[in-house]
């Protein structure tokens, strides 16, 4: 429980309603962008580092023992897997047609990408030609 | 309501939020976000758990949970993208 009297427990709700404010607008720009891809960059930073603000409170509370060290390895492994699974669906959303949003300007990934693929058809039709 | 019990409602109705976009995401990308999106706040729902009831328990829990929600989320790319999972 929180008790407000405590300067440590006051420090540690303050980092946990700042990440509740950062999880809240993060799911609020999820409902309200255009796109998908402007919902994923809104949704996974902002919630990303509302869970980093929620997890350091939880050290903040209970110091450095076992729960501690538990919720920097949930940090250090949120850090590592939510970035890949928003880039895994971004590059997924792309090359499974999703259209942009209709005020989009620029499209660099998929010069890239048409590029690439055609390097890849280039030497599919190289092995298919050779002997 | 205490001040812990206030910042579970902020969460759910991050939650909420997350569904309804899950509810009417016109493409399956759209659901793939909101679904990611709300494992990684379950992880946070896990934190402040552990602080309302002070068990080791919800940590291992979130932690978990943060594990299973990125390989959900991988499965669900290479799905999308339309290849194998060994692939």
């Amino acid at each position: 429980m929180i008790d407000f009297a405590e300067p440590r427990d006051l420090a540690a709700y303050v980092l946990m309603a700042l990440g509740l404010a950062f999880d809240l607008v993060g799911c609020i720009g999820l409902v309200r962008l255009p796109d998908v891809y402007n919902r994923l960059q809104a949704g996974t930073k902002c919630v990303t580092l509302g869970t980093f603000l929620l997890l350091l409170g939880v050290v903040v509370r209970f110091g450095l023992g076992a729960m501690g060290w538990k919720a920097l390895l949930c940090v250090w492994f949120v850090a590592m897997t939510s970035p890949t699974a928003a880039h895994a669906i971004a590059r997924a959303a792309h090359r499974s047609g999703v259209p942009l949003a209709p005020g989009s300007v620029l499209d660099r990934y998929r010069e890239d990408g048409d590029a690439r693929d055609g390097a890849e058809q280039d030497d599919a039709v190289h092995q298919g030609s050779m002997p | 309501m205490n001040a812990l019990e206030l910042l579970m409602a902020g969460l759910l109705l991050a939650s909420g939020l997350c569904l309804w976009r899950a509810w009417l995401g016109p493409t399956a990308a759209d659901r793939a976000v909101s679904v990611d999106l709300l494992g990684i706040l379950m992880v946070g729902f896990c934190a402040v758990l552990t602080v309302q009831t002070g068990k080791d328990l919800y940590m291992v829990v979130g932690l978990a949970w943060a594990l299973v929600a990125f390989v959900g989320s991988l499965a669900l790319a290479k799905h999308l993208e339309g290849r194998r999972f060994d692939d």
